[in-house]
């Protein structure tokens, strides 16, 4: 096992190498000149200097490399600086974002608590949900419940989160005005009136986020208990004379857990993917939109650097999945 | 010794396809998927011939009324008629979602069975494959609508270039779980003894991958194929959404829907309409595919 994740971990590595190189690449394609909103009377010469600034005088492998440095050892050494007050990182040169001239890890440090917070209470709210109704629709299959929560699912995939994002303002804030409709991320929780704001801002896009969630990890539960319940232990459990309960909730769905699990954890990454609609409906100013507002102004060290979170999120829980999926379920030997 | 019952079989043959059409009509919810599905169809591509007002034509007398007999679902704020603009950004949507899914669907295959037929790429072609799965799609392609866009305009104008723009980024992005569906049938098509017969009377690799393996993985396909149109009409939709995908003046429901945020506050209905028109299409076509994946699939069929 032990070995299996020390593998798996050094091949994460030449991937997440060729995914930071098509992401560059891709970007170092782009026709966009950042100089372009300079105005025209801007000396040649001075723009020269300016674009060097940037960091885009040398040749294309350089500033990969550059990149590559400041992104996998200067970072983490500002990291270290920062909680333990030492000085590893003095004077090198960070990623910058040409928006602001900042570090961009500054900023995305700064969004990333909004994202986690909305998407990871969506992301709990929607298990929470989703698990007893795919237990009860498997135990009960075909019934009018199940048949409910079928439809109810297909309607979660097919609703995109902007639209369900938008209905749910119409209805919950402009027409009854109960949830404010735009989420204040300066808020800060301090009292019980305080906190119960909090919660009204936060219901709505928790909602939107997760149905879709609900609806998908629903059918998975589902399917998986259906694939249990038929076997020959199940049987053999209630032949023992062990109650209904003992049978469904301690036999049954320990072993449906397992892919069920996996799945959970794959569905991480995405979920910070498909937040970016949802953050943009209800302006969370969260990573999704810090995106967003990058790629618009064409920031593209921006860009790069969040991409690439993204696709780290990605590999590492792929890794995760594949790990769990080892430890819960024995019959499994990677080695 | 006994007479040999009638050669003659009691009912005339069936076609496959005709037991496939049974066991779709047995499903309810595919049968009404399938019928809206049509149904939309028909009405974005064919409705403009009978409605006789213009999608960009703008009649500022007009403007922000609710629905009544001339307009059915009212004037937004330049006085265009919303059922023309329906009609119109939902002809370009399913186009695209159209579009999108063949390129998938036929890269998607494609590198499927390479990658199940031939030993020596299947190693390669199935990396290929999750370095694709790997990458952060809805960033990708953010990424790839706001650098390709200038090129593409200039090179095919601004409608023509941002829908080839949007079908190819859509297309080379969602061609992965096709691939491999198609890759583990291929493979285990590639040992069966109906493959060995035609190989061992000389039929060549391209003509056994088309006569006798194609065929065989068409069901699978077909279920990715509807599953890829209701993705690839989502994902068109976000993008107009975040305002990167067309331009303002032409509609599609995403850009519908985007534009019709600025007045939620007036005139929630005006919202209601491409999204209801979005999720009606997704809906019908995942139902579509949950029955097409039941009437294809033998061992279900007949029950």
């Amino acid at each position: 096992m032990l070995t299996f994740t020390i593998r798996r971990l050094v091949l994460a590595v030449p991937t997440l190498l060729f995914i930071s190189l098509v992401i560059f690449l891709l970007l170092e394609l782009a026709p966009g000149d950042p100089m372009a909103q300079v105005p025209l009377t801007v000396p040649p010469e001075v723009k020269e200097k300016m674009r060097e600034a940037l960091g885009l005088g040398q040749p294309m492998h350089i500033r990969f490399w550059k990149w590559i440095v400041q992104f996998f050892w200067i970072e983490p050494q500002v990291l270290i600086d920062h909680y333990l007050g030492t000085s590893f990182s003095a004077g090198d040169l960070r990623v910058i974002s040409w928006q602001t001239r900042s570090p961009v890890m500054d900023i995305v440090i700064q969004r990333i608590p909004q994202t986690l917070w909305v998407v990871g209470t969506a992301y709990v709210v929607a298990i929470l949900i989703a698990l007893p109704i795919g237990i009860y629709s498997a135990y009960r299959q075909y019934s009018w419940f199940d048949q409910l929560g079928t439809f109810v699912s297909m309607v979660g995939f097919s609703v995109p989160p902007f639209f369900s994002g938008v209905l749910v303002i119409v209805i919950f804030s402009v027409q009854l005005g109960w949830f404010p409709s735009i989420y204040d991320t300066t808020h800060v929780v301090d009292s019980w009136d305080a906190f119960v704001y909090q919660l009204k801002q936060m219901i709505m896009p928790v909602m939107v986020l997760a149905l879709q969630i609900t609806a998908q990890l629903s059918r998975f539960m589902r399917a998986s208990m259906l694939d249990n319940l038929n076997q020959d232990y199940v049987r053999t459990a209630r032949a023992k004379g062990l109650s209904e309960y003992v049978v469904v909730m301690v036999h049954v769905l320990r072993n449906s857990m397992i892919p069920v699990v996996t799945v959970i954890a794959l569905g991480i990454p995405s979920i910070f993917g498909g937040a970016i609609i949802t953050e943009q409906v209800f302006k969370v100013n969260g990573i999704g939109q810090l995106l967003i507002g990058a790629i618009q102004a064409n920031d593209l060290p921006m860009v790069q650097t969040l991409t690439f979170i993204f696709a780290v999120l990605i590999v590492l829980f792929n890794l995760i999945a594949d790990v769990l999926y080892g430890i819960l379920d024995p019959r499994i030997r990677y080695d | 010794m006994t007479e040999l019952s009638n050669p003659q079989p009691a009912k005339p043959p069936r076609s496959q396809w005709l037991d496939v059409w049974d066991q779709f009509k047995s499903h309810r919810g595919a049968l009404m998927g399938g019928a809206l599905f049509l149904f939309i169809i028909l009405a974005v591509y064919l409705g403009p011939f009978f409605w006789e007002l213009e999608a960009t034509q703008i009649n500022i007398r007009h403007r922000n009324q609710g629905p009544s007999w001339e307009h059915p679902f009212g004037t937004d704020q330049l006085g265009r008629d919303m059922l023309a603009r329906m009609m119109a950004g939902g002809a370009t949507s399913v186009s695209v979602g159209l579009t999108a899914m063949l390129l998938a669907l036929f890269l998607g295959s494609f590198i499927g069975v390479m990658a199940g037929f031939f030993k020596k790429l299947d190693g390669p072609l199935m990396r290929l494959t999750d370095l694709f799965l790997a990458l952060p799609l809805l960033p990708l392609l953010l990424v790839m609508m706001l650098l390709f866009r200038e090129p593409l305009n200039a090179a095919f104008g601004p409608e023509q270039g941002i829908f080839i723009l949007i079908v190819i980024s859509i297309g080379v992005t969602s061609w992965m779980p096709t691939a491999r569906i198609v890759r583990g049938d291929v493979l285990a098509l590639k040992e069966r003894e109906f493959v060995m017969a035609a190989r061992s009377i000389g039929t060549t690799n391209s003509s056994l991958i088309t006569r006798h393996i194609l065929p065989n993985v068409l069901s699978p396909i077909m279920v990715s194929a509807t599953l890829g149109i209701a993705t690839a009409i989502i994902t068109e939709s976000s993008l107009s959404f975040l305002g990167l995908g067309f331009p303002p003046d032409f509609p599609t429901w995403g850009r519908l829907l985007f534009d019709a945020t600025d007045y939620l506050q007036q005139h929630p209905e005006r919202v209601f309409w491409p999204g209801m028109a979005i999720s009606l299409t997704v809906l019908s076509v995942n139902y579509l595919g949950d029955g097409l994946r039941d009437a294809l699939d033998p061992r279900i069929r007949g029950r």
